[in-house]
């Protein structure tokens, strides 16, 4: 890798030995990838994965306190994925004692370091750190070292942002640094896409189910998505950005996808079209039985599969304002038609502070509370990993959640039709 | 009958231990999330999606897959795990590393004291058809990966 001198001072340890491991870090990071150079970060903010204060983290923790003492800071400010917990999620009495006391008893100091470090404001705890509300909207062309494979996935591909799928701990290293190595997903090369996927289904295919069997099939490499314009039109707004936020999720977490292309839709495809396809792309055809057959392929390690749920969570990654108020609109609708008046399965909706604060200053806020929905700015994740929760009969319309933990995926008619009381 | 490999060296090592194989990628949140958070030392799989894996040690055993996938904590998992002594004897990898597992092979060599978990990859398709769950594996230094 050509690396400038003073980029090859930090390597020797010129500059101390902590910045020498920080860079010889990131340089064999970027070697293994053939890297040609490391280049500036341009982007206003960093986001970063880890967000909890987990007792099993303590190595990450000392690592990070070797970075404070030493007096380095982040060259950008940063937001970091969910708070692991929160009241007002539902828990027994053993998991509010396990939580705390014994999983995420870290996190009041890990939030100290987060601090020290550059952490954006308090309000900064969210997967979806690209909403409006939020404030971390990469340019098209910024070069960013963000991890949390939702946003590196959304700003990459709805963004135009150019962003590897980068590790925690290597996510802070480059802003650290104010460098990142040059290879995979920063160059044009590496967003040429090997994959064609054809979507040939009959109506609009459930985002997260169609993100599942592209990441499966596809895992790391980069998919170009024709068709899926006629069931979303040619315009990215609000609603289309959300379809592809959760469609996006799901193919990084069901596979390992850092970068899709949707014909006529995602800013480099409206640009530059097929040109974006390797000649020898293979080509994977989605229709409505190859769905049916993803989804009836899922797991369920429920141990009684015919068990009452006993939680609902929707929002993994996060909903925008849009999606809270589609939700609330949506449950009020269908508990008005089904003769109720509350959810009949605790459920929890989420998104990040900033959304929840914008949110609730609206009607929709007090429907919400009334049919007894608790709005949430939770990591659904975090929630859900540990004995307790795994063993609890929860139902989601996360495909990520499914993925990780042990809940059952159902479409969100389903989910709706199964929290408001009705047939599935 | 003992076939030899070669691939490239992540990082560095001798070790032999015996293998356990994900033909999938292997999803490192949802694999040892379970291990580190609740004193499994044996590094039990928890990732339902494995077929391959789902429930089997990973602890000490030579660790032998094509990538890993899913959540980007991944580098930070394998990390983690090193830092606890509950990470596999070695990982071997068919294909080009990944970015997330090549995070934490990384981090274990350069932050952590004591003696790193060999990681080679590019070992080819071959290598993950003829390596079996139980088999030896013999890792040296320059990438040679003996298995049988």
């Amino acid at each position: 890798m050509d690396l400038t001198k003073e980029q090859q001072e930090i390597l020797e340890g010129k500059k101390g030995e902590v910045k020498r491991k920080l860079m010889e870090t990131l340089v064999r990071y970027g070697e293994l990838f053939g890297a040609d150079s490391m280049v500036p970060i341009t982007g206003d903010y960093n986001h970063l994965v880890t967000s909890f204060g987990l007792k099993a983290l303590t190595a990450v923790y000392d690592l990070l306190q070797q970075i404070i003492d030493d007096k380095e800071s982040s060259k950008q400010k940063f937001t970091v994925d969910p708070r692991p917990l929160d009241p007002n999620v539902p828990t027994t009495f053993l998991q509010r004692i396990v939580f705390n006391h014994f999983m995420y008893s870290e996190q009041e100091d890990y939030e100290k370091q987060l601090k020290e470090l550059g952490l954006k404001n308090d309000n900064a705890f969210t997967c979806t750190c690209y909403m409006d509300e939020v404030g971390n909207v990469p340019s098209k062309g910024d070069i960013l070292s963000w991890s949390e494979s939702s946003a590196v996935v959304y700003a990459n591909s709805v963004l135009g942002a150019r962003c590897n799928r980068n590790s925690g701990i290597i996510d802070i290293m480059g802003s650290l640094l104010g460098l990142v190595p040059h290879f995979g997903l920063l160059t044009d090369d590496g967003r040429k896409a090997s994959w064609i996927v054809e979507i040939k289904t009959t109506k609009k295919p459930e985002a997260q189910l169609l993100g599942s069997a592209i990441g499966m099939k596809v895992m790391e490499d980069v998919p170009y998505v024709v068709g899926l314009d006629k069931w979303l039109g040619n315009e990215l707004n609000d609603k289309t950005k959300d379809y592809l936020k959760d469609f996006g999720a799901a193919t990084a977490s069901n596979g390992a996808v850092g970068l899709y292309h949707i014909d006529n839709l995602t800013p480099e495809a409206v640009e530059s079209g097929r040109d974006l396809i390797l000649p020898d792309a293979k080509t994977y055809v989605i229709d409505d039985a190859e769905l049916e057959r993803v989804y009836n392929d899922y797991p369920v390690i429920w141990k009684n599969k015919d068990a009452k749920p006993k939680l609902c969570f929707i929002g993994c990654p996060h909903l925008s304002y849009e999606q809270l108020m589609g939700w609330t609109k949506r449950i009020h609708t269908a508990l008005k038609k089904n003769g109720r008046k509350k959810v009949v399965i605790p459920t929890v909706l989420t998104a990040a502070p900033d959304v929840i604060e914008r949110f609730e200053k609206t009607k929709g806020a007090s429907v919400l509370k009334m049919h007894g929905v608790v709005l949430s700015y939770i990591c659904p994740l975090m929630y859900m990993n540990n004995p307790l929760s795994t063993k609890m009969p929860v139902i989601t319309s996360s495909n990520k959640l499914r993925t990780y933990t042990s809940a059952r995926y159902y479409t969100d008619k389903e989910i709706l039709s199964q929290i408001t009381g009705g047939q599935i | 009958m003992m076939k030899e490999f070669k691939g490239r060296v992540v990082s560095g090592g001798t070790i032999e231990a015996e293998a356990v194989v994900s033909h999938q990628g292997l999803n490192t949140l949802a694999s040892f999330q379970k291990a580190l958070q609740f004193g499994d030392k044996k590094a039990t799989c928890g990732d339902q999606n494995n077929k391959d894996l789902y429930n089997k040690p990973m602890a000490g055993k030579a660790l032998c897959l094509p990538q890993t996938i899913g959540s980007t904590t991944g580098g930070l998992v394998l990390y983690c795990a090193c830092e606890m002594g509950r990470q596999p004897a070695c990982m071997l990898f068919s294909e080009p590393i990944d970015s997330l597992a090549a995070a934490g092979a990384i981090l274990q060599d350069v932050w952590l004291e004591g003696e790193s978990m060999p990681v080679i990859d590019c070992l080819g398709d071959e290598f993950l058809d003829y390596v079996k769950d139980g088999m030896m594996v013999s890792v040296k230094n320059d990438g040679v990966v003996q298995v049988g």
